[in-house]
């Protein structure tokens, strides 16, 4: 039976690739803490690992005239912004905390995801020392 | 690779918060500044801030930094004092004082100094974020 290294990771290259464009999303919202009329955007992780799961067509650029999907590098899901549930006067609707907590949580996930992906490629060398 | 323009974000934003701090360390070594007329006096100048949402990368939309576009002086009326022994006063013995708020450079401070604080932190996170995918497979 021929091994295929891309079904055999599964998901989990499109859940790190996932991973670090929200590190990149959240790191622009806490860059952006005091700029005025700012506002806070994510990505809905869920619906993105669905697409991936679904191997959904995508528009593909051949020529730099081509029309580019713009949701392309999230995963084909579109970059939201985030609902504020107390905006500041100045129009800016990033909460620092929240966007701190979530970035922890999201560089968590990160390492839990290269862990998993590791063990992988390491119970592959196992199997193919067969000690 | 997303993770090195997190690099560049977050030191859009250092830089950015610096030049705050800057202004706000300037605006209180002349928050006694006095002067002899209105056009002379010091005023408090704030950095404006907006978002780089065509610098970082122009194709990507996702990434955005912060640049700081414009410092503005402050408008408020410069304070007016009364010493017509002041060297600086002027024919009718006053002298203007800056417009700077003590109380307002200090809550800036402190704002720039946690914000500058949180892109040190994100730079690290994803740094360590970096380093372990280098080491994937060992």
């Amino acid at each position: 039976m021929p091994l295929s290294l891309d079904s055999y990771l599964g998901s989990l290259p499109q859940a790190l690739q996932l991973r670090a464009k929200r590190t990149e999303l959240l790191a622009s919202n806490l860059a952006n803490v005091d700029t005025p009329n700012f506002k806070a955007r994510d990505i809905d992780f869920r619906a993105a690992m669905d697409k991936a799961h679904h191997n959904q067509l995508q528009l593909k650029a051949t020529q730099s005239g081509h029309i580019q999907d713009p949701a392309a590098s999230t995963g084909g899901v579109p970059v939201q912004f985030r609902v504020p549930n107390q905006p500041a006067l100045d129009g800016n609707t990033v909460n620092a905390e929240t966007e701190k907590s979530q970035f922890s949580e999201n560089a968590v996930q990160y390492q839990a995801t290269l862990h998993f992906l590791s063990s992988k490629f390491s119970s592959l060398k196992a199997t193919l020392k067969g000690e | 690779m997303s993770l090195f323009k997190v690099f560049d974000i977050a030191s859009s934003s250092m830089s950015a918060q610096s030049i705050r701090l800057n202004t706000t360390a300037s605006n209180l070594a002349n928050a006694e500044s006095v002067s002899g007329s209105p056009e002379t006096a010091y005023r408090a100048k704030q950095p404006v801030f907006a978002a780089m949402l065509k610098g970082l990368y122009p194709s990507d939309n996702a990434s955005v930094g912060v640049q700081v576009t414009n410092i503005v002086e402050s408008q408020e009326p410069l304070p007016m004092r009364y010493s017509p022994e002041h060297p600086l006063a002027n024919e009718e013995g006053y002298i203007y004082m800056p417009n700077v708020n003590p109380v307002d450079e200090m809550v800036n401070m402190i704002s720039a100094s946690r914000s500058y604080q949180n892109s040190v932190e994100v730079v690290n996170t994803s740094k360590q974020m970096l380093m372990a995918t280098l080491r994937m497979g060992q």
